[in-house]
């Protein structure tokens, strides 16, 4: 069996708002990510995607909120660290995290290097900015990157570009485990497609083990990760491998989730598409039983009062549903018929 | 196919520059267009490529720099306002962020009663008024009881631009621009707005624009799609023809790039 | 619109700006129902009389007089009576007479005058004292007893008829009258000016002034401004390109200068304090108009204004409706800095005496300027100048917090 290389267990955090109100963002989400396998999280906005990517740092501050759960790294268990001690050894070096807006966060002032040199001067002691140079030089030559952007300043890059330096330097440490939120959703298409590229180059030459990666476009998070976590309300609602996870989703949201894709293949016009009525609760009281009940079409009377945990389906999936699996399927099957008609 | 139907808008070398000199950037360079009756139109392009622009141009929001559009044939004059009131009975727009596309200090109501006004019913009785407001609403699938005296900012996304298309179902333009009206919007709440969009076209037969960056929402709405870059039309024609077998390098590049599902992605292309 | 201003208050440092705002508005709204005074009434013949309450000497001679025995009363007489000067010179003798220097104590009164009594002699000689020295030292040990001793003083009158003086009461070191039972007394907070005239009135009706100069003036330069930046803001072009021509040579010019010329053109008889107020609105309108442009410009493109006109609302529709509330927030807190930097315009103008003619009413930079001409600054006359300061001060302190507590409210990137 594969080393574990992130394992969260129960985590819950919250947020505080300005009003003293909490808003239970994330609640008891576990999850395994093994070593060399990437893991895709999708949902609206809203879901607690974001969020949870947060959380999985342990590097809590307000507004956000650590309630309870275990984050387990690479062997070493960091909930309840100070964010202090979790900032020295644990970022960077075991875990990594890209923002959206990563390129943002580059010192307009300053050239590339020596944002690098900063990073590094930071974690080791004694090494020469000569080496510094040679050892970012040959990163970014692995990566695809012309080495001359080390001696640019950010605005003479290009937001792409820029994005694929930031990526380049958060796994200057070799962290384990990169968590990237949403990395291309600000760019254009071509861009994008160079920053998924050099995540999958990323794995593949071992400068990380494992990856999680963020987005609300179900047709990217498709062609990148291994395994898909479908979130809704602060809850996973789903986890499926990707190929399982599109092409035949189990839990009704993930359903009408995956049925609002649009890609410019053929055959698309034929599809029509499925929309999920309604708006998801308030997180700030969420509903006592299923938090989709109220949108949802095969929704049942006990749906709405007893909480429903997670469930195995037969082919090793966890979805979060009270009704089995064949009946769901049936369901699928008969509106699927109704729509023919 | 198209031979027999009306042209209803187009445009003729419709140019469009921002500032002088040195600093002179061209958004739209000689582009034309022409629109037939009922048809859906895509306009597909990248941020930066004047797509925006030349939809403001076509609204009258703001004038071209050089070049004409002819509505139903005629050259458009918009140099009063009684006149640009009179085009925009005939043309409006729903537009990419609908957050800020309502005045926050006004309520629900007003947005509604505004169209009703403009559709010359000022004078009519407040219960019909409130008839047509919830006739709106309810096409859209929502309830205008609950959201009379409310104000826009107390509505989800989706819901605010369902808004926008119940306002679009009182004021029945001839044409509809929709600029981006989904890519703010969550992906299943997309699907919803998209069904309400083309529900509303079909009943009243308007002829659509849409401005989009997305080429897989284009593909999915459009009869016919304008590929846009740098401020000119790279390639245009049916939308099965364009995306399924592009000829511009540009467009070819546009759709190679985006993820796809059903056939395999290629990374090694960039 | 209740919401916000429930936000408003939410801000601590809008409410302690706006209770200290209040506070002064409400001493100038309610004290002149109290004290009705002229407040540039003269009380006092003579300059700068020190606070404190003032007592009729005559009132009180005629008054019951009662006999209280306080143990220190005479001490206390003494020590009040002698100065700092004497003291130092009882040292020198002193120490001329041979007592050490370190036994000498002269914050000590009742040590000094026994080690004084003790000591001194007129007759003995010091070397290298003049002779006008040595009958200083005679006079003070002469007063010195007048001040100990414990008899009473004699009052006399002229009697009328034999114009001679006669006796008719004596007054005795133990006696007192109750301030209550004296006819007249009047308390003088702040002491008077210059003129004699009461200082705390005349502040108060000096602050009320310059409030209200300082609300016209910024009542004006706001108006000006934002009608101006929206004009050029929302419809552009060439009106834009006059507009911020006439906007950028009003900037280029030193407001302060401008206003200075201006207020000495317009001459010492014509100026007064709506006058004043007028020309301070009419220089500072620059930073709002440039503020206001930019706001509306932003706003300009907006969907919210698209859609505006797409419903065929007119341009007066659009301005009222689509831009002004969006920028009301920014305009009130403009306002707010403007009325409190009108009122410093107005004091500085009026320190370098080109401010309102003096003979009507007191400003905040009036009493300044008073109270500089007569140097009250110099001679130590803090009770003229200090609290002019503090009010100015207050004011426009107040006014800023509940600035900065606003800006807080209505912009998101400052909240915490």
């Amino acid at each position: 069996m594969a080393h574990t290389m992130l394992e969260v267990r129960e985590l819950s955090t919250k947020y505080v708002t300005r009003f003293r109100e909490d808003v239970y963002a994330v609640d008891r989400v576990s999850l395994k990510v093994e070593e060399g396998r990437s893991l895709g999280i999708a949902g609206e906005s809203g879901c607690g995607k974001s969020t949870l990517a947060l959380s999985l740092m342990g590097y809590y501050f307000p507004p956000l909120h650590y309630m309870n759960g275990e984050i387990v790294i690479n062997g070493k268990n960091i909930s309840g660290m100070k964010p202090d001690d979790v900032r020295k050894s644990i970022l960077g070096k075991e875990i990594a995290y890209i923002p959206q807006a990563a390129m943002n966060a580059l010192n307009p002032t300053r050239k590339i290097i020596n944002f690098i040199e900063d990073v590094i001067l930071e974690h080791e002691m004694y090494v020469t900015k000569k080496d510094i140079y040679d050892r970012a030089k040959k990163l970014f030559e692995t990566l695809g990157l012309p080495a001359e952007v080390l001696q640019k300043y950010p605005v003479e890059l290009s937001g792409g570009m820029k994005q694929r330096t930031v990526i380049a330097v958060s796994v200057l440490l070799l962290p384990k485990v990169l968590i990237a939120d949403e990395p291309s959703s600000a760019l254009d298409v071509t861009s994008q497609k160079m920053v998924i590229k050099m995540l999958k180059q990323l794995m593949e030459a071992g400068f990380i083990s494992s990856m999680i990666f963020i987005t609300h476009e179900l047709p990217l998070l498709y062609n990148v990760v291994d395994d898909i976590m479908v979130m809704y309300a602060g809850q996973i609602v789903e986890k499926a491998p990707s190929h399982s996870a599109v092409f035949d989703p189990l839990h009704p949201y993930s359903k009408g989730l995956m049925g609002s894709i649009i890609v410019p293949e053929k055959g698309l016009r034929d599809v029509k598409l499925t929309a999920i009525p309604g708006v998801p609760p308030n997180l700030k009281n969420p509903p006592m039983g299923c938090r989709f009940a109220e949108r949802c079409k095969f929704v049942r009377p006990e749906c709405r009062v007893s909480s429903v945990s997670l469930r195995e389906a037969s082919d090793g999936r966890v979805y979060r549903c009270i009704i089995p699996e064949a009946e769901l399927r049936e369901a699928y099957a008969r509106e699927e018929h109704k729509n023919d008609k | 196919m198209t031979s027999e139907k009306k042209i209803y808008l187009s445009a003729k070398g419709i140019t469009k520059t921002f500032g002088f000199g040195r600093q002179k950037t061209v958004a739209v360079d000689n582009v034309d267009l022409d629109l037939y009756e009922g048809e859906v139109v895509s306009i597909v392009g990248e941020s930066g490529s004047g797509k925006t622009t030349l939809s403001k141009v076509l609204l009258g929001l703001i004038n071209q720099t050089s070049g004409d559009v002819y509505f139903q044939g005629v050259k458009r004059d918009i140099s009063t306002q009684a006149k640009k009131q009179e085009y925009w009975k005939n043309i409006q727009a729903i537009f990419q962020d609908p957050f800020s596309s309502y005045n926050i200090f006004n309520k629900i109501d007003s947005v509604l009663l505004d169209c009703i006004n403009m559709r010359g019913g000022r004078y009519l009785p407040r219960e019909k008024k409130i008839e047509m407001m919830t006739e709106a609403c309810s096409f859209v699938n929502l309830k205008f009881e609950e959201l009379t005296n409310k104000y826009p900012f107390e509505l989800s996304g989706g819901q605010m631009q369902r808004l926008m298309i119940a306002r679009i179902f009182l004021l029945k333009p001839k044409i509809l621009l929709a600029d981006e009206p989904t890519s703010m919007i969550d992906a299943c709440s997309r699907a919803t707005i998209l069904d309400e969009l083309m529900h509303l076209r079909k009943e009243t037969g308007m002829t659509v624009i849409f401005i989009t960056h997305d080429i897989g929402l284009a593909y999915y709405v459009s009869d016919s799609v304008y590929i846009m870059e740098k401020g000119r039309f790279v390639e245009s024609g049916s939308a099965d023809g364009v995306i399924l077998t592009p000829h511009h390098p540009y467009t070819r590049r546009l759709i190679n790039d985006v993820p796809k599902i059903y056939e395999e992605w290629d990374l090694s292309t960039v | 619109m209740k919401h916000t201003i429930q936000q408003v208050f939410r801000s601590g440092k809008f409410v302690l700006g706006f209770s200290i705002f209040s506070a002064i508005l409400l001493i100038v709204i309610f004290y002149p129902m109290f004290v009705k005074d002229s407040p540039l009434a003269i009380l006092g013949q003579g300059t700068f009389f020190p606070p404190g309450i003032y007592v009729n000497v005559y009132d009180s001679m005629s008054s019951t007089a009662y006999t209280l025995n306080l143990p220190d009363a005479a001490a206390k007489r003494v020590a009040n009576k002698l100065s700092e000067e004497d003291r130092l010179s009882i040292k020198e003798w002193l120490v001329a007479a041979g007592i050490p220097e370190s036994e000498i104590d002269t914050t000590d009164t009742a040590k000094l005058l026994g080690q004084w009594s003790a000591n001194f002699d007129p007759k003995k000689s010091i070397p290298g004292m003049t002779n006008a020295r040595r009958n200083y030292f005679i006079r003070l040990n002469t007063s010195l007893k007048g001040l100990l001793s414990t008899e009473g003083a004699t009052i006399s009158q002229t009697n009328p008829e034999t114009n001679e003086l006669e006796q008719v009461d004596t007054v005795n070191q133990k006696d007192y009258v109750n301030v209550g039972e004296v006819a007249n007394t009047r308390i003088l907070l702040l002491g008077t000016d210059n003129f004699g005239r009461d200082i705390l009135t005349e502040l108060v009706a000096a602050t009320r002034v310059s409030l209200q100069i300082g609300f016209v003036a910024g009542l004006i330069a706001t108006l000006i401004g934002l009608t101006l930046g929206l004009l050029a803001g929302y419809i552009g072009g060439l009106i834009d390109d006059i507009i911020m021509f006439v906007t950028n040579l009003f900037t280029v010019i030193p407001t302060f200068v401008l206003l200075i010329l201006i207020s000495f053109s317009i001459g010492q008889e014509q100026r007064g304090a709506f006058t004043i107020a007028v020309v301070i609105g009419l220089t500072s309108w620059v930073w709002t108009a440039r503020a206001v442009r930019s706001q509306v410009i932003s706003l300009r493109n907006r969907d919210h204004v698209n859609l505006s006109k797409l419903s065929g609302h007119s341009i007066v529709h659009i301005i009222l409706n689509d831009i002004l509330p969006y920028i009301a927030s920014y305009v009130i807190m403009a306002l707010i800095l403007q009325i409190s930097s009108g009122i410093l315009a107005e004091a500085g103008l009026s320190i370098l005496g080109l401010g309102p003619r003096t003979t009507e009413v007191p400003t905040l930079g009036l009493m300044m300027n008073w109270a500089m001409i007569y140097q009250a600054h110099i001679l130590g006359n803090w009770w003229a100048y200090l609290p002019v300061l503090v009010t100015i001060a207050l004011i426009t302190f107040s006014m800023n917090l509940m600035n900065t507590g606003l800006d807080q409210v209505f912009n998101p990137a400052l909240r915490d």
